[in-house]
């Protein structure tokens, strides 16, 4: 903002290329002044506009039954039955978190949930995607303790438990980690709130804290690459007010409940700019603001650095004509700050006040829907061949194989992290990271219904294949839910990748798009909110493409629900679905042979479906209270993790030593465990569905064994499977 | 039977308490707001719930021990009405002056979220009676500040006097004597740590909360 710069200097500072700041002289036929240049440039930033994006985000399936509101508004909305609507919403904040974790990650939590009170929803359910660097990276523990830290100090403050989630470790994510929040919430379907301004002539409401320094241009950092300098962009990150922020819901669904309200806008990323802008854009109709009125935390604060503060825990409304009053009188029973700062009108136009003169008057339509958008040339990922698994050796130390597979660090424990989140408050939670099993599950509130919640992404099947990856990612997510015995209705996705720029990394968004779509469609999953995170890139080397799915199902009825912590001695293990050896990219090669190539399991999607169909209704029909999905680490890993969770030994069929860790470690798809104590029965069952099923071992004694090939026992598996965490952090 | 539970700015389980002590107990449960001085009349029951009272940004509790409401709270234990305080209800429990001792930092300086195995201390007080011959009880516990301590003096009157109520079988957070819960010396205020109002049907993992709600309006 310094005057020595011409505008057109500042553009660049801003973010905005030379072509860019053409379009807006042309757009303004005139020089913008450094608020409306500010104001241009986070409106036009890659986290606001989509603009590398947008052209390809359009492939996504975002229709269906359920759907009652797909992507562009705060969050997605789903119909789940007898008048209820889920509310749900995954979104980065990937760069704030690698600069300040704690704040990063803890407004991370902050800024989704706002997306889905936004909308009248009670937040009821938090999940978090994470990806650190090398366990050895001399960054990797400050980072993991205070992004655990923030998420946990934001959640269990508001009172919202945290189910489920996912963490891996990989040196791709040394320079730039990834933190992903998604938020679920429970409303009406007849009471859901878009930010749409309904006409003229109506004030517009500021409620919340008050607007400081914080975050100036936060929405601009996230959209460019990190270099040496990042840290010193620490005054970009935003400070979260977890009590402020539980007072700002519950002052929100009060609201709501009065009827006061038009329409409403949480102040997130590029806050009262995106927000106003918006709410206006959407309606159609012009804004003009008081710059003066604005709650203010600070004294002496310029327009431009009001309009583009990312202070946390704050809501914009438009309310009812003669609604004033009902607003001021909750505001004030919940403490919060809040002013009518300006009304909607019929130009057009952003119009802004400030000590009497006129600060910014430009027009919606560029800022609003007429931002850049651009196809950027891409080139097919180059992509690894299929291994041959006949080509891959069997491991020298069975037992030292298995355990370098269930105790590696994505595989290994990660209570460490999850005790440190209440995932218990509403009690309503029946399924959490502790209980085993593959989705979080938390009851619809005074219902018999349930909601299951997961996480999915594979980064290095992305890495070696983004169209396959793309579609791994979804079909694990469904998978997942299916699992819990849920019907899998809709997701999120949260798209984390390199400088779009670059051929290569925009090749790798498009495929993984592509595959995701394809998923989407064949297992009728449509993508119903979204959020894109790009130039996730230090000095020029960019992460693992890492395309995050979050998923939503229904149950019905919340007592079929099963985990994989249910098994009992005695009972046999049943392997539903077919084993061709797909060893690529697999755990097994990473871990115990140091080896990241090879083509990622293929997804064949209606084979995924089918089998999944039959799962779920058998879970349905109570016939399996034992299940769990086959993804990282293969049988191997499945077997493992329902051995700790049931405190029940497994044995394993021995199989001839030469093909025994292609059938032990393959990673193929569309594969589900189950322990029963009737297999025939349930083999029947699934080879008159079509269906490959076979016995592959039995829960007996307190070993995890396999013939001659190892015999761990299972206190010694759990020791180290819980061991290496707590062991990283201690150092 | 009629309960209550106050609800502070930033109480997260107020909701929770609620829903526990209805299905629990079948009684009737009104919330009263923090800045209201009176209470419902004839009340048999109050809960204090958990959460983070103005975000624990003093002490944890510290605040809310100083709301107006508390004062009906203390008239009304006084009057030997049974009141619970839960997690951070214990908390401003102890900060009010109704409970003694004080909840540190946990020793691990860690939130800790999980199922507790708890031993029923003293199985002869209004909050214990239904336990009968249930010495050992599973509730899930989430707190930073945990930790319960208190002097020599008064620890050796608690032990003595039978005001512990709960303990920890396996202390999670470094409490003295491992102490979960306390009650006062007339037995009529319970606070503990561990939540009853998340445990109070089989499928939350534990329906051993109920037993407690229903064991203090059985002995109204």
């Amino acid at each position: 903002m310094s005057a020595s710069k011409s505008m057109a200097e500042l553009a660049a500072e801003y973010g905005l290329s030379p072509a860019e700041y053409q379009v807006v002289l042309d757009r303004l036929g005139r020089e913008p002044n450094d608020v409306e240049l500010g104001v241009f440039s986070v409106m036009w930033s890659e986290h606001c506009s989509y603009k590398s994006s947008k052209v390809h985000l359009g492939k996504f399936p975002t229709k269906g039954p359920r759907v009652i509101c797909g992507p562009g508004e705060n969050a997605g909305v789903i119909d789940i039955d007898d008048g209820d609507a889920c509310i749900f919403k995954m979104e980065s904040h990937n760069h704030p978190s690698y600069i300040e974790p704690y704040q990063g990650a803890a407004t991370g939590v902050g800024g989704i949930m706002r997306d889905v009170f936004t909308m009248g929803a009670r937040p009821v359910a938090l999940l978090n995607a994470l990806r650190f660097g090398d366990p050895e990276h001399e960054k990797t523990r400050r980072l993991v303790t205070g992004v655990v830290s923030g998420i946990g100090g934001y959640g269990n403050c508001v009172g919202v438990p945290t189910v489920a989630g996912e963490t891996n470790f990989h040196r791709g994510y040394n320079g730039n980690i990834l933190v992903n929040a998604m938020c679920v919430g429970l409303a009406r379907a007849d009471s859901i709130f878009y930010s749409a301004a309904p006409g003229p002539g109506l004030s517009v409401v500021y409620f919340g804290s008050k607007t400081g320094r914080d975050g100036i241009h936060g929405a601009t950092m996230s959209s460019a690459e990190f270099d040496d300098e990042s840290e010193s962009k620490r005054p970009t990150v935003q400070v979260g007010d977890p009590f402020a922020e539980k007072l700002l819901i519950e002052a929100t669904l009060e609201l709501m409940a009065s009827g006061a309200v038009a329409a409403i806008q949480d102040m997130g990323a590029a806050g009262l700019t995106s927000s106003s802008v918006e709410m206006a854009g959407k309606g159609g109709v012009g804004i003009e603001l008081d710059m003066d009125a604005v709650p203010q935390r600070e004294t002496g604060m310029t327009a431009y650095e009001m309009m583009l503060s990312e202070s946390q825990e704050r809501m914009l409304a438009v309310l009812k004509p003669g609604r004033e009053e009902d607003g001021y009188r909750i505001f004030k029973k919940w403490g919060l700050d809040a002013a009518v700062i300006g009304r909607t009108t019929d130009t057009g136009r952003l119009v802004l006040n400030h000590h009497g003169k006129v600060v910014c008057d430009v027009p919606l339509a560029p800022l609003f829907d007429d931002a850049p958008l651009y196809d950027r040339p891409w080139v097919q990922p180059e992509l690894h061949p299929r291994i041959d698994p006949k080509d891959v050796p069997a491991p020298d130390s069975w037992p030292d194989a298995v355990l370098n597979v269930v105790c590696c660090p994505d595989m290994a424990s990660k209570r460490w992290l999850w005790e440190q989140y209440d995932r218990h408050v509403m009690a309503d939670t029946l399924h959490d990271s502790a209980t085993g099993a593959d989705a979080g599950v938390v009851r619809v509130h005074g219902t018999d219904k349930g909601l299951a919640v997961t996480s999915d992404c594979t980064p290095r099947y992305v890495q070696n294949d983004p169209y396959e990856g793309g579609k791994q990612c979804v079909a694990e997510a469904w998978r997942n839910l299916t699992a819990v015995g849920s019907r899998p209705i809709a997701i999120t996705d949260n798209l984390n990748f390199g400088n779009p720029q670059r051929p290569e990394i925009m090749g790798q968004i498009v495929r993984a798009i592509d595959g995701m779509a394809e998923a989407c469609r064949v297992l009728d999953f449509p993508v119903v909110s979204g959020n894109v995170s790009l130039y996730n890139e230090t000095n020029g080397v960019a992460i693992p493409p890492t395309p995050t799915v979050g998923a939503v199902g229904l149950l019905p009825n919340y007592d079929v629900t099963v985990g994989f912590g249910g098994m009992a001695e005695g009972e046999t293990l049943v392997l539903i679905g077919e084993t061709r050896g797909e060893l690529g990219a697999s755990l097994y090669l990473r871990e115990v042979l140091g080896r990241e190539d090879g083509a990622p399991p293929p997804v064949d999607l209606a084979l995924e479906r089918k089998t999944g169909d039959f799962v779920r209704e058998r879970i349905e029909a109570g016939a399996l209270t034992c299940v769990h999905d086959l993804s990282d680490g293969g049988l191997i890993g499945a077997a493992a993790d329902i051995a700790l969770a049931s405190d029940c030994g497994i044995e394993l069929d021995a199989t001839s030593a030469e093909h025994a860790h292609i059938l032990l470690f393959a990673e193929d798809q569309a594969r589900y465990l189950v322990a029963v104590a009737d297999p025939s029965t349930l083999i029947a069952e699934a080879q008159a569905a079509g269906l490959h099923a076979s016995v592959v071992g039995r829960a007996r004694g307190r070993d995890f064994m396999s013939g001659d090939l190892f015999r761990i026992p299972l206190d010694h598996l759990r020791e180290m499977h819980e061991g290496w965490m707590p062991n990283l952090i201690q150092g | 039977m009629s309960a209550a539970v106050i609800v502070f700015p930033g109480s997260n389980c107020d909701r929770d308490c609620k829903v526990a002590v209805e299905r629990s107990t079948g009684a009737r449960v009104d919330m009263v707001w923090h800045q209201d001085t009176t209470l419902p009349e004839g009340l048999d029951l109050i809960v204090l719930p958990g959460g983070f009272s103005y975000g624990d940004y003093l002490r944890c509790g510290a605040m809310a021990a100083q709301s107006p409401i508390m004062q009906a709270v203390k008239k009304a234990a006084d009057d030997g009405v049974a009141v619970v305080g839960i997690c951070n209800g214990f908390q401003i429990l102890c900060e009010a002056g109704m409970l003694p001792g004080a909840l540190l930092r946990n020793a691990g300086l860690k939130y800790v979220c999980k199922l507790v195995s708890l031993e029923v201390a003293n199985p002869n007080t209004r909050f214990t009676a239904g336990y009968q011959d249930q010495t050992e009880v599973i509730m899930t516990q989430g707190n930073g500040d945990g930790n319960f301590f208190a002097d020599a003096e008064t620890l050796a009157r608690l032990e003595g006097e039978g005001q512990v109520v709960f303990r920890y079988v396996d202390n999670p957070n470094g409490s003295v004597n491992s102490i979960a819960g306390i009650q006062n010396a007339r037995g009529n205020v319970l606070g503990m740590m561990p939540h009853p109002d998340r445990a109070f049907e089989a499928e939350l993992g534990s329906a051993d909360g109920a037993t407690l709600f229903r064991s203090v309006l059985d002995a109204a």
